[in-house]
């Protein structure tokens, strides 16, 4: 069914038109042609691109950092208004729950430490145990100027010069506060980086 | 080329009879009424744009501040900030006061000495004034009175000195 421009009847599915780079029809499962064609579908598989069975062989390291990456969960802790940045983003106009990013209200569970906003002494204690509190493996985004090294606020008598003199710190993400996208490419680097420190291994 | 900084006297403030005088026709009412009210504690009058603004000795803060409160034709029963300036020769809390009865706000003010900054505490008045007061005495070291627990509030422990007041430098960073 050619579709041309213009055309604004709807377009039933078809099989053989749904890739660009023209992959075969993968045979057996979802895609025989007694399963009812239309509506949702899942995606295809990565591992499964050639249309044979999927096989995937690399170092248990590896494949662990992929699943580590496809679900960063950072801990809900904002301090300023960076915070409302990165609550921006998790929000449905930037969506970061499609880069498997679930933030999560305890650090018990989470991974990621995304510190939003100026650090000032009396807070801390409390970052630093948070952060102690945290499972292995786990990842800190310094978030905007006063995260990085103080900021506005540099050689206040009050604020912490920097996150990382308290915590190690793993992408830092510029700006005052960074726009979301900005976030959402701190926290694609930092996917990178977990997968190349795995291959580095 | 550099720009001349205004002289300080073109910045000065009005005398209080002036500032008084551009009240409005409720301000002034307000004003007659608290000189009335409070002549025991011989207050000072002034304004500042369309605020009264009172000055009290800090010896009868508290009596006054009572008198405040529970006189009905002044029923000042929201102390909505408490702040600390630094004039360099003294000190000056300012209280602003209002009244969620009549309607009606005044500014209310303590003149402290710089070598000898005492004021008594107001929060059996206004129990609100608590946490405005340790901020008062975390950055600027005024001692309130009979406050029940002055420990820091936005200070950590053990911080040396009082980064609100003028003379502290303004890049001392210390190391905790």
């Amino acid at each position: 069914m050619a579709v041309k421009p213009g055309d604004m009847t709807p377009v039933t599915w078809d099989p053989k038109r749904r890739h660009k780079l023209d992959l075969p029809v993968t045979p057996g499962g979802w895609e025989t042609p007694q399963a009812p064609l239309g509506g949702n579908r899942p995606a295809l598989s990565p591992f499964n691109k050639s249309g044979v069975p999927g096989i995937i062989t690399a170092p248990a390291e590896q494949l662990f950092a992929l699943a580590r990456t496809s679900s960063l969960w950072p801990l809900t802790f904002g301090l300023a208004c960076c915070a409302i940045e990165m609550i921006s983003t998790y929000m449905a106009h930037h969506d970061l729950d499609r880069l498997g990013v679930v933030t999560w209200p305890s650090p018990r569970q989470s991974d990621v430490m995304i510190i939003a906003g100026t650090v000032v002494k009396k807070m801390a204690p409390p970052i630093k145990l948070l952060y102690e509190q945290m499972p292995d493996p786990k990842w800190v985004i310094a978030m905007g100027s006063c995260a990085t090294n103080g900021g506005p606020y540099y050689r206040s008598y009050s604020v912490v010069m920097g996150v990382d003199h308290i915590i190690p710190v793993d992408v830092y993400v510029p700006g005052c506060p960074p726009r979301p996208e900005a976030l959402m490419e701190g926290i694609l680097r930092l996917q990178e980086k977990i997968k190349q420190d795995a291959r580095r291994k | 080329m550099t720009q001349e900084r205004p002289a300080p006297a073109a910045r000065a403030h009005p005398a209080p009879a002036e500032a008084q005088a551009a009240l409005t026709e409720k301000g002034k009412a307000l004003s007659a009424l608290l000189h009335e009210a409070l002549a025991e504690f011989k207050p000072a009058m002034s304004a500042a744009l369309d605020e009264v603004v009172l000055t009290v000795d800090r010896a009868n803060l508290v009596k006054a501040a009572t008198k405040l409160r529970d006189d009905p034709r002044l029923a000042f029963d929201y102390l909505m900030c408490l702040s600390v300036v630094d004039y360099e020769d003294r000190f000056e809390v300012v209280y602003h006061l209002r009244s969620l009865a009549k309607p009606a706000r005044f500014t209310l003010k303590v003149s402290l000495p710089y070598d000898d900054p005492i004021v008594p505490s107001v929060m059996g008045v206004w129990p609100g004034a608590d946490w405005y007061e340790r901020e008062g005495h975390d950055l600027f070291g005024v001692n309130f009175e009979g406050h029940p627990n002055l420990a820091p509030l936005l200070l950590y422990e053990g911080f040396e000195g009082y980064p609100g007041r003028k003379s502290y430098p303004i890049n001392d960073y210390q190391e905790w």
